[in-house]
């Protein structure tokens, strides 16, 4: 480089600059004259300077006892409504915004007011000096050489070796923060279970929902029977389990080969978590047939197997195959045919493994 | 190391209580050498450097307030069903963590203000570390010797938004736990490893049991810890370097123009303490931030439409909801091998993040890199006489930008009658141009301030006074400046581009040649600041020539 400045400043080592110093250049005047405050030569002005400081500190005695008085005189109790939290909370936030800015702005008066407010100039040091480099330099130096590391490769590749590698069990150790993922988001609580086909239920009470019950353009945010009455993973299970029931006009649905018995009589079931990073998919607009996340405005349409017309997720809604049961109530017939929610590494390997 | 006090020699002994006990300090510690170095140490002063001040504040704060939360708060995901004073929500089944939110809020008195005292108060140390940050680019004071700093400051800003998510996911509501739900998303998309990831730290299926007991973890000791071993080593750098200034008259890199820290400057910034904790009071008092009570527990089924992360986040969620996952019939997500590759999520989780942090990381080096500039400086650039860093800044700003108003695309559709698919097809565009405009306007409103500067330098600033002379024409009378606002005009230095030099070989090398087509880009749009030569031309002719000459001055020193 040729080019290390010596720390200290206005030593230009560069070229940066070239031709600047050719010119003729403004100097310097120096620091402003210091002009004097009204404070300073006047004692009336710095009275009423010193009553004002006071006063500020005196507002802040006030915003204490108002927090105060705010915390003890109300109180909590059972039945207080959400008026008396919020009245509380205005007044300890008042109380203590009082006594805060009381205090903050009287001493921020106090210093611009009557403290010294002459500007002065102090030197900047080098952050070091070319002595204390080169005592560091060849320390530095030293030590390697007194260690012998340079001429010691053996001492030296072994040490990089085992210090590379020691930190491993650092990280194993981690091992048992969570299970393997194996095969659980391959799966839902949608399988039949014991050959018994699970029934579609409201969400959140549990209710099987009828055929009938399902009148063209409503919708059901539908849960798996059993799903409340789970006692662990209630919500892990849930979280891939929700589906969304509409029901169209049966001309409307254009089912792809293989899927026209997934429908019931222009109902329909799609899984409602997000194909892009999870979030359920909660907007039917009726009137179009499209399902919209409002996370980030994933766009699915209904009529063309919910596939995605805008917005960032790349895969359609998985689909649950319904059909009706003996006694009127809609049932899954499979669990669904692809692994539901976010996209991960070896989602396609599941799906593939579950259409074998 | 005996008899420190011989009895030849009389003790010392204060006339003052307070020389008393400096005196008592010191013949233990030994702090007088320490009080001599900093006790009338000179700060330059100056409003925005009170951004940073304002972040130490409200970490101060954080600190305070979060210790006051941590005695009432249950990290635990197990069931419960709640039976606080919260009417809508009695016996409603919800996990212990989220119970203990509403606890705090309605049965712990003064419980409520603290939530909103520490949830603004963070709010408010994400947005003044980039503040902060901001004014240390515009106006250059990351430059030598103060790269690290900026590298420390860069971490700083990582470590306040992992703290913001991390503390914003712990009451387990809806919001939040949908927000978790959109973090396990994109862990999800990572290749290879990115299911056990997810396994890993939600202990399972998302949501598990876990996950709520972990963050709580991260967000009261580690990345606290982090930051304030960061916060130790910024401010130590800060004394080490002392304070950059402004420039001005009788300021320059050699010295320290301001007010000493006792009693002055310590009263001013000890004061703003107090008021930066009477803001955050205020609006802790006065406006509601996330009402958690309003969202019920966390259920992987519901969501309300219009959800917003906190500020910080915004921007990639924003550009997450920018990335199209389809483009025609070609899906963005591809399986290849075998295997899922989400570039639908991942890029934009990970891409313009990436991008924004690694040229703020690097900025400093690359900077000098062009330049070549090796010295020391100590006297901050007015970010007009830096007219290329500052569109640099403003395009990476404008970007940023972008992205976190495509976090708000539904709000701005619904409020504005405007269809969202419009918005967000516009703000694709801007993703791209955005930048460009932003760099291109900046320059020149830069370049155009800087002849301003010039102009009246030379011709003194409007008086507004119409004066007619005897000939008849109306002249408007221009009053000269006097040296003092004239230096702060002047004062500063506009270097040429440099051209390729050869190494020690004598080798002008491929990417010297590409250093000096960047240093030729930084450096070519530049207006010299007006010399004495011109100022008497302008004073002896009346005449504007003398500016025109100037501003032309395209240097090119080849």
């Amino acid at each position: 480089m040729g080019n290390h400045s010596d720390g200290s400043p206005n030593h230009s080592g560069t070229v940066a600059t070239a031709g600047q110093n050719e010119v003729e250049k403004f100097q310097d005047p120096g620091l402003p004259p210091h002009r004097l405050r009204l404070a300073d030569t006047d004692p009336k002005a710095a009275k009423r300077a010193e009553r004002q400081v006071a006063l500020l500190f005196g507002t802040s005695v006030v915003g204490t006892l108002i927090f105060l008085v705010a915390y003890f005189a109300i109180d909590l109790g059972d039945g207080t409504g959400i008026a008396t939290v919020r009245l509380q909370n205005m007044l300890l936030g008042l109380g203590t915004a009082f006594a805060m800015l009381g205090i903050g702005t009287g001493i921020v008066h106090w210093a611009k007011a009557l403290m010294p407010d002459h500007e002065v100039s102090e030197e900047r040091h080098a952050i070091r000096t070319e002595e204390d480099r080169q005592a560091a330099v060849r320390i530095v130096d030293d030590i390697a050489e007194e260690t012998g590391i340079k001429r010691r490769p053996l001492i030296r590749n072994t040490l990089l070796g085992a210090v590379a590698l020691a930190p491993l069990p650092a990280l194993a150790i981690f091992g048992d923060l969570g299970p393997r993922p194996d095969d659980a988001l391959k799966h839902t609580m949608w399988a039949p279970q014991d050959g018994k086909l699970k029934r579609l239920a409201r969400d959140p009470d549990g209710t099987p929902i009828k055929a009938a019950d399902v009148t063209i353009g409503s919708a059901f945010h539908v849960i798996p029977e059993g799903l409340n009455e789970l006692h662990e993973h209630k919500l892990e299970e849930k979280a891939k389990a929700v589906v969304l029931l509409m029901r169209l006009n049966p001309e409307s649905l254009n089912p792809s080969p293989g899927r026209e018995d997934w429908a019931y009589n222009g109902i329909v079931a799609y899984s409602k978590i997000c194909t892009h990073v999870g979030c359920p998919v909660a907007l039917y607009e009726q009137q179009t047939h499209h399902l919209l996340c409002p996370c980030h405005q994933s766009t699915f349409d209904l009529t063309q197997e919910c596939k995605v017309i805008f917005g960032p997720a790349s895969r359609p809604l998985p689909q649950l195959p319904i059909a009706v049961d003996s006694e009127g109530y809609l049932v899954a017939t499979s669990d669904f045919k692809e692994p539901v929610g976010p996209s991960y590494w070896e989602r396609d390997e599941h799906e593939r493994s579950i259409n074998a | 190391m005996s008899a420190v006090s011989t009895p030849n020699a009389p003790a010392f002994v204060a006339k003052t209580k307070g020389g008393r006990i400096t005196n008592f300090v010191d013949e233990r510690v030994g702090g007088s050498g320490m009080l001599r170095e900093f006790g009338r140490k000179v700060f330059p002063d100056h409003w925005s450097f009170m951004f940073g001040e304002v972040a130490l504040y409200s970490f101060v704060i954080l600190l305070l307030s979060g210790t006051f939360l941590t005695f009432f708060f249950d990290p635990s995901m197990a069931e419960t069903r709640y039976q606080g004073s919260y009417m809508p929500l009695k016996n409603v089944e919800m996990s212990v963590a989220y119970s203990s939110s509403l606890d705090i809020s309605f049965d712990v008195r003064g419980g409520l203000f603290m939530r909103q005292v520490h949830h603004w108060s963070a709010l408010l140390f994400v947005a003044s570390v980039s503040v902060h940050m901001l004014r240390v680019f515009f106006t250059g004071a990351f430059r030598k010797p103060r790269e690290m700093n900026w590298v420390v400051g860069s971490v700083l800003l990582i470590l306040s938004m992992a703290a913001g998510f991390t503390g914003y996911s712990l009451p387990d509501d809806l919001l939040s736990g949908n927000g978790l739900r959109i973090i396990d998303g994109v862990i999800k998309s990572i290749p290879v490893i990115g299911t056990y990831i997810s396994f890993f730290l939600f202990g399972g299926e998302f949501p598990g049991t876990m996950v709520i007991g972990r963050l709580y973890m991260l967000h009261i000791l580690l990345v606290p810890a982090l930051i304030l071993l960061m916060i130790v080593m910024h401010l130590f750098m800060v004394v080490v370097h002392k304070h950059t200034q402004y420039p001005g008259p009788g300021r320059n890199d050699g010295n320290v123009v301001g007010y000493p820290l006792g009693p002055v400057y310590a009263a001013k910034a000890g004061g703003f303490f107090f008021i930066v904790f009477g803001v955050v009071a205020l609006m802790a008092g006065f406006f509601t931030i996330n009402p958690i009570w309003n969202y019920g527990p966390y259920d992987p089924s519901p969501v309300s439409a219009g959800t917003q992360p906190d500020w910080y986040i915004g921007f990639v969620d924003g550009a997450l909801r920018l990335m199209p996952g389809t483009i025609g019939n070609w899906s963005v997500e591809q399986v290849w091998f075998g295997q899922v590759f989400s570039f639908n999520v991942l890029v934009p989780a990970l891409v313009p993040a990436g991008i924004l942090f690694t040229v703020m990381f690097m900025y400093p080096w690359i900077e000098r890199w062009i330049t070549k500039d090796d010295r020391e400086h100590h006297v901050l650039d007015r970010p007009r006489n830096a007219p290329t860093r500052t569109a640099i800044g403003m395009a990476g700003f404008v970007w940023y930008c972008v992205m976190w108003a495509a976090a708000g695309s539904d709000l701005i559709a619904t409020h504005f009658h405007v269809s969202l698919n419009d918005v967000t097809y516009w703000l694709r565009t801007l993703f791209f141009i955005g930048p460009i405009i932003a760099f291109v306007v900046t320059k020149r409103i830069a370049l155009a301030l800087q002849r301003k500067d010039r102009e009246i330098a030379l011709h003194g600033r409007e008086t507004g006074r119409i004066v007619r002379l005897p000939h008849g024409e109306f002249i408007e009378v221009h009053a000269p400046l006097d040296e003092y606002k004239r230096y702060k005009l002047v004062g500063f230095e506009s270097p040429s581009p440099l051209p390729a030099e050869p190494n020690a070989n004598g080798v002008v090398d491929k990417k010297e040649k590409r250093r000096a087509k960047l240093s030729q880009w930084f450096f070519e749009d530049r207006v010299a600041p007006a010399t004495p030569a011109e100022l008497e031309a302008a004073h002896g002719h009346g005449a504007h020539e003398a500016i025109e000459s100037g501003e032309t001055q395209k240097t090119l020193s080849r």
